[in-house]
């Protein structure tokens, strides 16, 4: 076994962990428990066999493994920033509503 | 009818002060002003003029200040609702011409600058927001980023403003389009100094709109 591997099996099931505690302490919705849960199980079982990664490259007609872990990665990249983009916006539209009732009040 | 005025006013105050008393030596006696979190002494200024101030404890932007002066507006009981820019850059002159298609049916009617001497790369600006605003909306108007407007009631209270920032033109149009109102274009002279031209749109900030516009239309 590769130290990457070891290092990679590691972090998957640390990540696993923190998922978990987080879960339990009710800091994760049941949605966001499994999505994260079998994200960091599908990591796990890849760096395990890197060989189904190359399989799955060839697939998708990728060249390499890696070259697909950084397609997804950067897809799941934007989908995060958009997702961070629309949360911004609520908030703002939220101390909006707050700024305006305060106005509103006091004449 | 009673017609209440609606000023978004932030940091203005070289202008405010002179805007108003004009107003109000022409017979426009009821007007609101939100300031939108001045650091300058635009709150003082304008409440020394014996109307309706209310104060943002924050900037959030000419959608915000908007929301807050047509909601108190309503609360006042407006059967019309005109928004006014602090700037100067409107003749109140124009607020008749506006009020003539109200009067006449209309739910709503925006001033249209397009007629006047607009600088090129502002022109340029413009008109991208108009498009923008029509890709994603389906709504052509001639000038989306006017700042003088006359609302019907039925409009106003329809109407309803989520976007904080300049994108609210934009979005006023197309809560217009939503509601199926009935809307006037009606040209109307603007009067750019320096002091208004340093203010407003430059095209980055256009760029971001068009952004602001696309969260909101999937949100």
């Amino acid at each position: 076994m590769l130290i990457i591997q070891i290092v990679g099996i590691a972090i998957a099931f640390f990540s696993l962990l923190m998922v978990l505690l987080r879960f339990k302490k009710k800091e994760l919705t049941l949605r966001e428990f499994i999505l994260w849960g079998i994200f960091w199980i599908i990591l796990g079982v890849f760096v395990v066999y890197p060989e189904l990664m190359s399989r799955l490259a060839r697939l998708f007609g990728v060249g390499r493994g890696v070259d697909i872990i950084i397609y997804l990665a950067l897809i799941l990249l934007f989908y995060l920033m958009f997702k961070i983009n629309i949360r911004m916006e609520r908030i703002e539209q939220d101390i909006t509503k707050i700024v305006k009732e305060e106005a509103l009040k006091k004449k | 009818m009673k017609t209440i005025i609606v000023i978004p006013a932030y940091n203005e105050e070289k202008t405010i002060g002179g805007v108003l008393r004009k107003l109000k030596d022409n017979g426009y006696k009821d007007i609101i002003v939100v300031d939108d979190g001045s650091k300058d002494k635009t709150f003082e200024i304008a409440s020394n003029e014996k109307i309706k101030v209310f104060k943002h404890m924050i900037n959030r932007g000419l959608g915000g200040a908007l929301n807050t002066g047509i909601s108190a507006a309503l609360k006042e009981n407006a059967d019309i609702i005109v928004t006014f820019d602090a700037d100067g850059q409107h003749d109140f002159r124009d607020i008749s011409k506006l009020n003539y298609y109200i009067e006449h049916g209309y739910d709503v009617a925006i001033g249209n600058r397009i007629n006047e001497k607009m600088p090129f790369l502002r022109r340029i600006g413009n008109k991208g927001l108009d498009f923008v605003t029509y890709l994603l909306f389906g709504i052509y108007v001639n000038d989306s980023q006017a700042g003088l407007r006359m609302f019907s009631r039925k409009a106003a209270s329809l109407i309803e403003i989520k976007t904080n920032r300049m994108e609210v033109s934009s979005e006023i149009i197309t809560e217009i389009g939503r509601h199926k109102l009935k809307l006037k274009e009606v040209p109307i002279r603007t009067i750019y100094t320096e002091y208004s031209l340093s203010k407003g749109n430059s095209v980055w900030n256009g760029f971001r709109i068009a952004f602001k516009l696309f969260l909101r239309r999937i949100m």
